[in-house]
């Protein structure tokens, strides 16, 4: 099959002729090129040709449409071409008879209704937020009075799924974090002969501080994106339909559990990373500062008031509570296409991130008479 | 030119220890409507995704316009692919896009068409499968069932190309519908020329749209020829699905 072709012949007094051939389809307009198909549209410009089609091979709609937009969108005076052929163009008229969508017109106020959206939209992140907390509420009520329906075995399994296997990575982290914290301190300290004060910054930061947030980083990250992911693909397969169906409150058997486990295992993991990650520093100052292990340990106690572990476990539980309550939260917004699930699960990491951070800051005024060594 | 457009030789399918088919031939003329079927589980769907080239036999080969599905390099192998349109049972529409770009995907791919014909092509598609403009700005989410498999029909259509395949087209819609879009099937098959391939557990779509049947069991095609000629041989498939009672009401209802 030939490509397509178009010759132009001088007419001898009645209009020029322009003579079509050779296959006018979607595949051999394609190999002729954009710029064969602009040289075509321009040779055909100004109209007032007679055209003869009758040497077309083949055609589909696109080469169909090609030549009805050089006709300018009508039927020329003057045409000989195929009846299998013109058949299709008789489609191409008739397509061209329906209404085009309506254009909805730009409102002045373009930019106050993006601003309302967005309002409204917060507004409703909050009502939403507020109806998931109400019936966890709800249903810790329904459980004091029906011990039986705790959710046991769903309970057990997140807090394998989020709290056991988040062990390695806390561990790896929390260790190489005591690592590089010791080793910077320590030059610094060295300099002020100041080498026994590294035991308060290590024991006091990390525990205090860094070990929660650390953990809540990485918790949010995984196990946060995972179950928006979970229930997100949920939503979409309709399992949660298919349970409410069944008599299964979602709340309860979905994100009660969710919340409880993450609620249970994110102050072990804090407590588990915050150890290593005090191993790692342990380690770090005795190759630096040649600060053994056993003075180290010794030392810990003293320097550190037992205060500081309970406020980093209690952060552990409040930011575990808040990751699976978030996760969950974004997990149910999810609409049913892959879009609204990649942007509910990215925005449900971000929020918890920063929710976690904003609620060290509450927790850092609300505890600043606590635990401090006195010196 | 006139090579078969689907060929396929001696082809088996092994799932783990299970074949699914065994040294199975089906060759497919230029212009039929063929209605594939078989009990469940007799490999019907994956013998389509074989031909589309998404599952590579175990043994056998399988030729599309006289060509082999793979090798030859990746340019090659896409122009191949160009020349068949596939509806998938649930649409596969891609759920970030809406319905213009949706249908625009292949087309823009090509990236040898200005965006003016793009839009002139994709209105003529969805004219062709009976949409309307407005239609054009809905998200696929938005979209009833049998909208959705207009829609995709229209996808499939977008390259023009010369050979259908249709899974399960009429699954989850209702009569109605599904007589109305086995009519738009037939139209435009006829009428674009197109070779179409379908799988169906529907005798309504299956006596409505099929010019030949090929039946697909005792894991190879056990017959092929018109529903006339089907409906004669004695195997008890063939007399469950086409003998049975509700099965003579939907033919006689097809006729």
């Amino acid at each position: 099959m030939t490509g397509p072709a178009f010759v132009k012949q001088p007419g001898d007094g009645a209009p020029p002729v322009l003579k079509l051939s050779g296959a006018w389809t979607l595949r051999s307009l394609a190999k002729a090129g954009r710029d064969w198909q602009a040289r075509f549209t321009q040779s055909a410009a100004g109209g007032g040709f007679s055209w003869n089609c009758l040497d077309i091979e083949a055609l589909d709609s696109a080469g169909a449409l090609l030549i009805w937009r050089a006709w300018g969108r009508r039927r020329p005076d003057t045409l000989l071409i195929r009846p299998e052929h013109a058949r299709i163009f008789e489609r191409i008229a008739a397509a061209e008879q329906e209404p085009a969508a309506p254009v909805v017109p730009r409102s002045p106020f373009e930019s106050l209704i993006v601003l309302g959206a967005w309002m409204l939209g917060l507004v409703r992140h909050g009502r939403d937020f507020l109806i998931l907390l109400g019936q966890l509420v709800l249903d810790l009520l329904h459980l004091v009075r029906h011990p039986a329906d705790i959710p046991k075995r769903e309970i057990s399994a997140n807090i394998y799924k989020s709290g056991v296997r988040a062990m390695p990575v806390t561990a790896l982290v929390g260790f190489l974090i005591g690592v590089v914290l010791s080793y910077l301190s320590s030059l610094q300290l060295r300099q002020f002969g100041a080498d026994l004060f590294i035991v308060n910054i290590l024991g006091l930061g990390l525990i205090r501080e860094l070990g929660p947030v650390l953990v809540a980083v990485l918790v949010a990250g995984r196990s946060g994106s995972a179950m928006t992911a979970q229930l997100g693909t949920m939503r979409v397969t309709e399992e949660i339909d298919a349970l409410a169906t069944m008599g299964v409150p979602r709340s309860l058997r979905l994100i009660f559990p969710k919340v409880v486990a993450l609620g249970l295992a994110m102050p072990l993991l804090v407590l588990w990373t915050t150890a290593l990650a005090l191993a790692g520093g342990m380690v770090a100052a005795q190759v630096q500062l040649d600060i053994g292990h056993g003075f180290f340990l010794e030392t810990l106690p003293k320097a550190v008031p037992v205060a500081n572990l309970w406020i980093g476990l209690a952060k552990g539980v409040v930011f575990g509570i808040a990751i699976a309550l978030i996760a969950c939260h974004f997990g149910l917004r999810v609409a049913p296409n892959t879009e609204s699930l990649s942007a509910n699960t990215t925005a449900s990491v971000v929020s918890a991130i920063t929710v976690v951070i904003l609620l060290d800051a509450i927790f850092a005024i609300a505890t600043r008479g606590i635990g401090m060594p006195k010196l | 030119m006139n090579a078969p457009v689907i060929r396929i030789r001696n082809l088996s399918t092994r799932f783990g220890t299970v074949w699914i088919h065994r040294h199975l031939d089906l060759e497919v003329a230029r212009g039929e409507h063929v209605a594939l079927v078989g009990g469940s589980g007799s490999g019907k769907t994956t013998l389509l995704r074989q031909m589309i080239g998404l599952l590579t036999p175990t043994e056998g080969e399988i030729r599309l316009f006289g060509e082999p599905l793979f090798g030859g390099g990746v340019a090659r192998e896409r122009a191949l692919r160009q020349r068949l349109g596939v509806l998938f049972q649930h649409g596969a529409l891609f759920s970030a896009f809406n319905v213009f770009d949706n249908i625009a995907f292949p087309l823009r791919e090509l990236k040898l068409l200005d965006e003016a014909l793009i839009h002139d092509l994709v209105m003529l598609k969805l004219e062709m499968v009976e949409l309307l403009p407005r239609h054009a700005l809905l998200m696929p989410a938005e979209l009833s069932g049998g909208m959705v498999k207009r829609v995709a029909l229209a996808r499939a259509l977008a390259l023009e190309p010369e050979l259908l395949l249709l899974d399960e087209p009429t699954a989850g819609l209702d009569p109605d519908r599904s007589d109305s879009f086995v009519r738009l099937i037939r139209t435009l098959g006829n009428e674009l020329g197109l070779t179409v391939l379908f799988v169906t557990h529907d005798l309504d779509t299956l006596a409505s749209l099929a010019s030949r049947v090929a039946v697909l069991a005792e894991q190879r095609i056990l017959a092929y020829g018109s529903i006339d000629e089907i409906m004669r041989l004695d195997h008890p498939f063939i007399r469950n699905f086409f003998l049975s009672e509700r099965s003579q009401r939907a033919l006689a209802h097809g006729h």
